[in-house]
């Protein structure tokens, strides 16, 4: 399966096998210095106790919705950015689930994560709609000048860049999501100002 | 200039509106009206669907609702400076509403209130004519709405067109401890947005429509799944169903009949996959969302192994309107068997982007320039991909088809949820070609082998054909490919791909041989 999905799938399994202390089968790399990293490739810190607390209280509170694991893994995300690897054993107890039931739902969604985002993150549509309107400009401006490609985070944390495919703005593309908000008709001085502002935006990943 | 009394004044909730600046504007709004000490209410109302003038504003006047748009903050002194409050005379007045060409040439039965109410007003919805159909259907026996829905000749909207009266059928006569609505609002496809704009502009009438088929079939629980990618949309649906629900329209008895029907809410998770049925059944059930093989269809077995009718948010929609008004007065619009109205979407490089409600059989000519008036570059249009990612690229030769079902599909497309992309004679199609497979390889579930590994295959297949490497061998072989990807494929990803990779392969060769 891994040589025919896309990249980021791989990089999932890659990522929760580094950050399982119980399952290491090869040398854990220090993170590239880079100006930007590739969501999953970074290894991050376990999960906080306060976001093991958040975990355990999402599964205590879905866990008896009829088809509850995708609400569950929504509300940890909307909760804390990311799905840390150490949830998946915890969800997969609350749910009566093998954990690779769990681990293959979170890598089968684009949605999930499983590292923090930057503290801003911008899904750029580059579905056909957004091509006929250059979006492609867009995605090269966003590499070629703030350094940052389709999922990855830009070095300081200030912004993560995901690809998503049509956000129903069609009439006025090309369009982007920044952290929830739908902006239409995205320029290049447009992505500009967006960037500038994320990296000004403080607070920690 | 202070006027007397207080202006309502509606600017749009949609989130195409709000993503030009709509909140912005209704704030803009209330600031200036009060340093003219004029009394405005606000009312967010739903988008008309003339997204070039978003965000539009309407006034409401003595001689009806004036339009201005598209307004920005920077307009707003200007707009009260001209009295626009009274419907003064402005560049961005637009006229009345009901006299804009784009919008008095349509036909607006599923799009009639939106715009024109607040969408989470009860007594709006009421109004102008809502919960009209679910009392008809509630003073029906189930087998009566079904025959209803027979008679409207309303086929599913999403994109297979299986006439939805039948699948309700289906449902009613299959016996069962639990029967479901799954409503499918994971609205994937490129160059469509009449699911949202239904979503955040009417909603009341997705629930009424969904109350309705749950009471012809005997079901008492509806899902609706929609996609993550639309959050203003999750916001207004989460607040309408809960209003429906204090109101008494869902729950134990709606509308006091004794008979219960509960809507619950899921979202997607970002893969186009689940806008098939059954994987949005297993999606549902909080699974991969890996496409089911059929039989059994789900109408027997679909949500956790009971019988379910998964219809579209617009097949949905379409029922008010049908118990409403009879099957037989919705069935005397379209052509063929295509009947009723389809509300068509235009997008991408197009001048005048919007929806437009029009009877099955008008041309492409007249959407893409009656209405879209050409390309938003100016340039002249090269080719319009209809029907979604899976839908054929369509070069300008065929702009007199009339769109309906089966002509479309004899001339070897599909009108799908009726969205439509056009392009400008920039375009390079061999690069879109390779896109369509780059798509299906990135959302495929992976469970056949045709999509799976076809998709990929055919990236690398197109990669050569582009750089000139043994041309003919390379599109013979792409062509087995798609043969075989359309012919073996469990569903339509893998099974329609080949749509839009030979279509563009057929009808713009010279974009595969310039290398």
């Amino acid at each position: 399966m891994t040589g025919l999905r896309p990249a980021r799938t791989i990089g999932a399994v890659v990522r929760a096998r580094l950050s399982d202390t119980t399952f290491a089968p090869f040398p854990v790399p220090t993170p590239r210095m880079q100006p930007s990293v590739r969501s999953g490739e970074a290894v991050h810190a376990a999960a906080t106790p306060h976001q093991l607390a958040a975990v355990d209280a999402v599964v205590a509170r879905l866990a008896t919705l009829p088809g509850a694991l995708l609400p569950i893994l929504h509300a940890i995300q909307a909760e804390l950015g990311f799905v840390p690897p150490e949830s998946i054993d915890r969800i997969a107890n609350g749910l009566n689930l093998s954990r690779a039931e769990v681990h293959g739902v979170i890598t089968f969604y684009h949605d999930f994560r499983q590292a923090p985002p930057g503290r801003t993150v911008l899904k750029l549509c580059r579905a056909e709609a957004c091509q006929a309107m250059g979006c492609e400009r867009l995605e090269q401006r966003l590499r070629s000048v703030h350094g940052v490609a389709m999922g990855e985070t830009t070095a300081d944390g200030a912004l993560t860049l995901e690809a998503v495919y049509c956000l129903g703005n069609c009439a006025l593309s090309p369009s982007a999501l920044v952290d929830g908000q739908l902006l239409g008709r995205v320029s290049e001085a447009h992505l500009d100002a967006l960037v500038q502002n994320a990296r000004m935006k403080g607070g920690s990943r | 200039m202070t006027f007397t009394g207080t202006v309502t004044v509606f600017v749009p909730r949609d989130s195409a509106a709000k993503s030009m600046g709509a909140d912005a504007v209704a704030d803009a709004i209330v600031r200036v009206a009060s340093e003219h000490q004029q009394a405005v209410q606000i009312v967010r109302n739903g988008s008309r669907g003339m997204l070039w003038l978003e965000p539009m504003v309407e006034v409401k006047t003595p001689s009806g609702r004036i339009a201005y748009g598209p307004v920005t903050v920077a307009d707003i002194a200007g707009l009260f400076a001209k009295g626009f409050l009274q419907g003064g005379a402005h560049a961005l007045r637009q006229g009345p509403v009901g006299e804009i060409a784009y919008f008095k040439k349509q036909t607006r039965l599923t799009f009639a209130r939106i715009g024109l109410t607040d969408p989470l007003s009860l007594s709006d919805y009421e109004a102008n004519g809502g919960l009209v159909g679910l009392r008809a259907a509630l003073a029906k026996s189930a087998a009566a709405i079904v025959d209803e829905m027979v008679a409207s000749g309303l086929r599913g909207r999403g994109g297979a067109g299986f006439p939805a009266g039948i699948k309700w059928r289906t449902v009613l006569g299959a016996a069962a401890d639990q029967k479901y609505i799954a409503c499918n609002a994971d609205e994937g496809d490129s160059g469509t947005f009449s699911d949202r704009m239904v979503i955040e502009g009417d909603p009341f009438m997705l629930l009424e429509g969904m109350v309705i088929a749950g009471l012809a079939v005997g079901a008492t629980e509806g899902y609706i799944y929609l996609r993550s990618e639309y959050p203003d949309a999750h916001i207004v649906l989460m607040a309408a169903i809960a209003r429906a629900r204090a109101a008494g329209w869902l729950g134990a008895s709606v509308l006091g009949s004794g008979k219960p029907f509960e809507v619950h809410l899921r979202l997607g998770a970002g893969a186009y996959i689940c806008g098939e049925e059954t994987a949005m059944l297993e999606s549902l059930e909080g699974k991969r969302g890996i496409v089911r093989a059929k039989p059994p269809l789900p109408a027997l077995q679909g949500l956790w192994g009971k019988p379910t009718v998964v219809n579209n948010v617009m097949t949905l929609a379409a029922v008010p309107w049908i118990l409403q008004h009879g099957g037989a007065a919705y069935a005397a619009h379209g052509v063929g068997r295509s009947k009723g109205t389809l509300p068509f979407q235009l997008a991408g490089n197009v001048k005048y982007g919007g929806l437009v409600e029009v009877p099955f059989g008008i041309t492409l000519r007249e959407l893409l320039h009656d209405f879209g008036g050409g390309t938003a570059s100016g340039r002249p249009i090269r080719a319009v991909q209809v029907g979604g990612p899976l839908g054929a690229y369509l070069p300008t030769s065929k702009f007199d088809l009339g769109l309906d079902y089966e002509a479309f599909a004899a001339a070897g497309g599909m009108i799908g949820h009726g969205g439509l992309v056009v392009f400008d004679d920039t375009v390079d199609m061999a690069k879109m070609a390779r896109y369509a497979m780059e798509f299906c390889a990135i959302e495929s579930c992976g469970k056949c082998t045709p999509c799976r590994i076809g998709s990929t295959r055919g990236t690398e297949v197109i990669d050569r054909l582009r750089q000139g490497d043994r041309r003919p061998q390379q599109e013979a072989l792409l062509r087995d490919l798609c043969d075989t990807m359309a012919n073996a494929s469990l569903c339509a990803m893998g099974g329609l791909t080949p749509m839009p990779v030979l279509s563009a392969l057929n009808h713009f060769p010279e974009d595969f041989r310039r290398n």
